[in-house]
């Protein structure tokens, strides 16, 4: 069982003292516990078993406007003892920085309130095999399928956040997850494609059967892929990697990459640097919400954030030290994001893929092309050539490139937003990047 | 060495009877005890950005039979957690029967010291040597706007002990020393990045202020692309240069050649063993003994002692690299290289230090016999399809070729390719291998190892290179 409240309040607390006792004028603690187990399947039989169970403790020490931390997996006191002095010594040794700081108190969360992110059914490693069972009998039923490995993953968590300006507050989380990778097989190729589902609560799952065949579609229609010339062309891109362009978006407009200097997006405050129509939100209190939470990891409350409205950048992603620096006040975003999406754009899905004669529909990217110093982008893709609203046949080996700068100013959004991860997006259509192919 | 059972409330001999009657009715496990001591220290924005200290300790516990992996890990190496650990193993593996394997090779051969490179330098000797390169470097170009620059060091200390009692142990430093900055002229910001590393002191990458050429070289590469143009976009000819260009061959074939994607058939290169994968003259071996190199190991996370193993010999498909389970499912040996990030993860075949020998052409040669095309000299990272055989790297300095001389620099693109045949690609294969710096860390299935990568210069027929130019 993942440990109780108590337990991780008594080890902040001793280590909050010992701090204070050895010369630290300021501190703060995480300790949390995760307890995962996980079942795998491969080819419908059992293949793996894996039970994990985390404890972890990480210790901020502060000597007026010094700073330094010390993390450790050994909870024991003689252990902790010995760390927390080595952390006061060399806080001592760290030289000064005028921005260090534990947050203004009156920023720290001051309620939590229950966002319903634990779910207290346990799933034995039975019903975690019935599950898998169902998903890989669905997953293996083309005979074009010749590999499949899936897994089922319950996880429990707790943890407490404690600093000497008196915050001490933690919460258990849970969550739930089923994933299938498959490969299928043909005379000239073989593919690969996955799929998950993850959830706070295990009846919210997807059902087995469902997400078996999903992933074994999705794998088969990418057999006896071509590959295509090299032109501009209108790329569309799935909801699983639009996520990935709103999340790079993210990491532009941390505070640190701004007080850095090192993003694209630095001083675009209160710009048009989206479409017209383009809003981003960052809402942490959605219910069950795969992102949600009530403060960030220094205990600034979290509230929603309008990050972007009708293209115009509000909002950075603040933490403290940050925001001292740029002299604005942290909103809650050590750490990053909590539930971050673009609202719903105006257009059905179908109508998306009939806007234009010809497109790339875009179903995965590989590689890690993102440059937020620079705002260039290019990735490996692959997907499908799009004609007439028509699926026409998939494609790989290609390049998509192009400026963030640019794309985010070319893109349509349809109407088809679901809260699947903890990042989301509609499906996505950026008009003017380039293709590398033969 | 390392005592684990010291601090604790079970004793080794208590420790070792739970792992041999855990493992009685299996082919093969261990119980895996490590503890890891590692530092972080950070200069950013000219400051000291942070100071951290990472002590971490833990086990795991692996028994397998068949084809089935049961696995517990935690972090209290005590009487309840192991017992709970092996009652977990056994309940997985209820209803198969195994005859456990003792048979495991032994070398008396190290490539690293016992040291702890965490205690060889003091903090206030380090912080000094990052406030030296911040210095300078903003001394030594006016557009610099970023400096960033960390140490990383770290001791691991491991002990697998076996069923009846057997125990093997390795201790392993690592030092990583990086420097990173950001220049900005006319409004345009370039970055560069380059860095030092391996299994051995931080003296012996900071002696004689050789601190300076890693400086050096990342704002060498910085200032490059601050020049650079839009890359072009299309199929063309393609020079590698020599040394971490190698992660070419790490994403186009290193990973197609782990055992566990052989044995379930889903690597491209699954029933190409014996058959010509890459052009005559290319050979390429992966090897886990070079004297401290980041990828090396004395033994691997199973405690088999690593070795040479040659993947592709002169253009033939030769060897898998396998651990202990894939080696048995597939008939054949563990070539040394089983491997996990910590004790959290379980074992994978991985790669240690990957690397294509030498021929016989020059690189001038190869830049000449280009009439359009490309000439990449430093990467970002890579990845690979390992179904499909798809695989990308991001150029982080690259130029390009006209009619066989080396023009205006280009932006970052990212390459991309297919395994199987890009090697068969190969025309000519340089007299100039050189090793990786020290910097890589290769991730699989969520885990991250340290690995190192090698190669001269080749010339590769044709690449798809992902610029925006048509």
């Amino acid at each position: 069982m993942v440990k109780d409240q108590e337990f991780l309040e008594k080890k902040a607390s001793y280590c909050l003292g010992l701090a204070k006792k050895l010369g630290a004028t300021g501190s703060s603690v995480i300790v949390n516990n995760s307890v995962s187990e996980t079942v795998n399947f491969r080819n419908k039989k059992l293949d793996e078993s894996n039970r994990s169970d985390d404890l972890g403790i990480s210790i901020t020490t502060y000597i007026g406007k010094k700073k330094s931390s010390i993390s450790s997996s050994n909870l024991l006191d003689d252990n902790l003892n010995i760390l927390i002095e080595k952390c006061v010594e060399t806080t001592k040794n760290t030289p000064e920085d005028e921005f260090n700081s534990l947050p203004d108190k009156d920023l720290l969360a001051k309620e939590v309130k229950d966002l319903n992110l634990y779910d207290d059914t346990h799933i034995e490693n039975e019903q975690k095999i019935d599950y898998l069972k169902k998903l890989e009998f669905a997953a293996s039923i083309d005979k074009k399928i010749v590999n499949t490995e899936s897994s089922f993953t319950q996880n429990k968590s707790n943890f407490i956040l404690a600093n000497t300006e008196g915050f001490c507050a933690g919460y258990k989380t849970s969550s739930f997850t089923a994933s299938s990778v498959t490969v299928a097989k043909d005379e000239k190729s073989m593919e690969r494609d996955y799929d998950y589902s993850s959830k706070c609560f295990f009846k919210d799952l997807d059902d087995a059967g469902e997400l078996g065949k999903k992933v074994a579609d999705q794998t088969i229609r990418k057999l006896s892929p071509k590959k295509i010339g090299s032109e501009k062309i209108a790329i569309i891109f799935d909801k699983r990697i639009a996520k990935g362009i709103l999340s790079t978006f993210a990491s532009a407009i941390s505070s640190s990459a701004i007080s850095r200097g090192t993003s694209f997006l630095k001083d675009k405050v209160n710009q048009k640097i989206f479409s017209d129509s383009i809003n981003i939100l960052d809402k942490p209190d959605i219910l069950k919400g795969l992102g949600s939470r009530n403060f960030d990891k220094e205990g600034v409350k979290t509230d929603t954030l309008k990050l972007v409205e009708q293209g115009v950048l509000k909002h950075y992603l603040i933490d403290t030290y940050n925001g001292k620096k740029l002299n604005l006040k942290s909103n809650g975003r050590f750490g990053g994001t909590s539930n971050l999406y673009f609202e719903n754009g105006n257009i059905s899905f179908k109508d998306l893929l009939n806007s234009k004669s010809k497109s790339l529909y875009i179903t995965e990217t590989i590689g890690h092309g993102s440059n937020i110093v620079t705002g260039d982008y290019s990735v490996g893709a692959t997907g499908f050539l799009v004609e007439n609203g028509e699926f026409k046949y998939p494609i790989n080996e290609i390049t998509i490139a192009g400026n963030f700068k640019d794309m985010f100013q070319h893109i349509t959004l349809a109407n088809d937003l679901e809260f699947k991860y903890a990042t989301n997006s509609p499906t996505m259509m950026i008009e003017g990047m380039v293709v590398a192919g033969k | 060495m390392n005592n684990f059972f010291e601090k604790s409330d079970i004793s080794r001999s208590e420790a070792e009877n739970i792992v041999s009657d855990t493992l009685s009715k299996c082919d093969d496990g261990e119980l895996y005890l490590e503890n890891t001591k590692s530092e972080t220290l950070l200069l950013d924005d000219n400051k000291i950005k942070n100071s951290s200290y990472n002590s971490d300790l833990g086990f795991g516990f692996r028994a397998i039979s068949d084809e089935i992996v049961a696995y517990s890990h935690s972090n209290e190496i005590s009487k309840n957690s192991l017992r709970q650990s092996s009652e977990n193993l056994k309940s997985t593996l209820k209803s198969v029967k195994g005859t456990y394997n003792h048979e495991i090779p032994k070398s008396n051969k190290k490539y690293y010291d016992n040291i702890n490179p965490i205690e060889q330098k003091s903090l206030n000797e380090k912080i000094k040597i990052l406030n030296e390169v911040n210095n300078y470097l903003r001394s030594k170009d006016n557009n610099i706007k970023q400096v960033t620059a960390n140490f990383l060091g770290e001791q691991k200390s491991v002990e697998i002990i076996r069923s009846g009692g057997e125990s093997l142990t390795d201790v392993r430093p690592l030092i990583r020393f990086n420097v990173s900055v950001m220049l900005e002229k006319n409004g345009r910001k370039e970055s560069g990045v380059y860095g030092v590393g391996g299994r051995q002191s931080y003296d012996f990458y900071l002696k004689d202020e050789n601190w300076k050429s890693v400086c050096d070289e990342a704002l060498r590469i910085a200032s490059v692309n601050l020049e650079s143009k839009p890359a072009p976009a299309g199929e063309m000819k393609v020079v590698l240069g020599p040394g971490w260009p190698a992660i070419l061959i790490h994403e186009a074939v290193g990973h197609g050649l782990e055992g566990d994607f052989n044995r379930k058939k889903t690597s491209a290169f699954h029933n190409l063993m014996g058959q010509k994968v890459a052009s005559e003259g290319v050979t390429i071996v992966d090897d886990g003994t070079i004297d401290n190199r980041r990828g090396s190991l004395t033994i691997d996370d199973e405690g088999t002692p690593t070795e040479k193993t040659v993947l592709i010999e002169n253009g033939i498909l030769k060897n898998f690299m396998q651990d202990r389970l894939n080696a048995r499912l597939m008939k054949t040996r563990s070539t040394g290289s089983g491997r996990r990030e910590n004790y959290r993860h379980i074992v994978l075949p991985r790669m240690r230090n990957t690397m294509m020998l030498s021929g016989n052409q020059t690189q001038d040669e190869m830049i000449k016999a280009v009439d359009k095309g490309i000439f990449a000299v430093s990467f970002g990272g890579g990845q690979v399809d390992i179904t499909s055989g798809k695989f990308v790297f991001n150029c982080t300095e690259a130029y390009e070729i006209v009619n066989g001389k080396i023009g205006s620099p280009i932006k970052g693109a990212t390459l991309i390719g297919d395994g199987p045949s890009s090697l068969k690609e190969v025309s000519m294969v340089g007299n100039d291998m050189m090793m990786d710096p020290g910097i890589g860390t290769c991730g699989k299935a969520g885990q991250g190892v340290p690995v190192g990568v090698a190669q001269p210069s080749i010339l590769i027929n044709k690449m798809t290179v992902g610029g925006t130019k048509l």
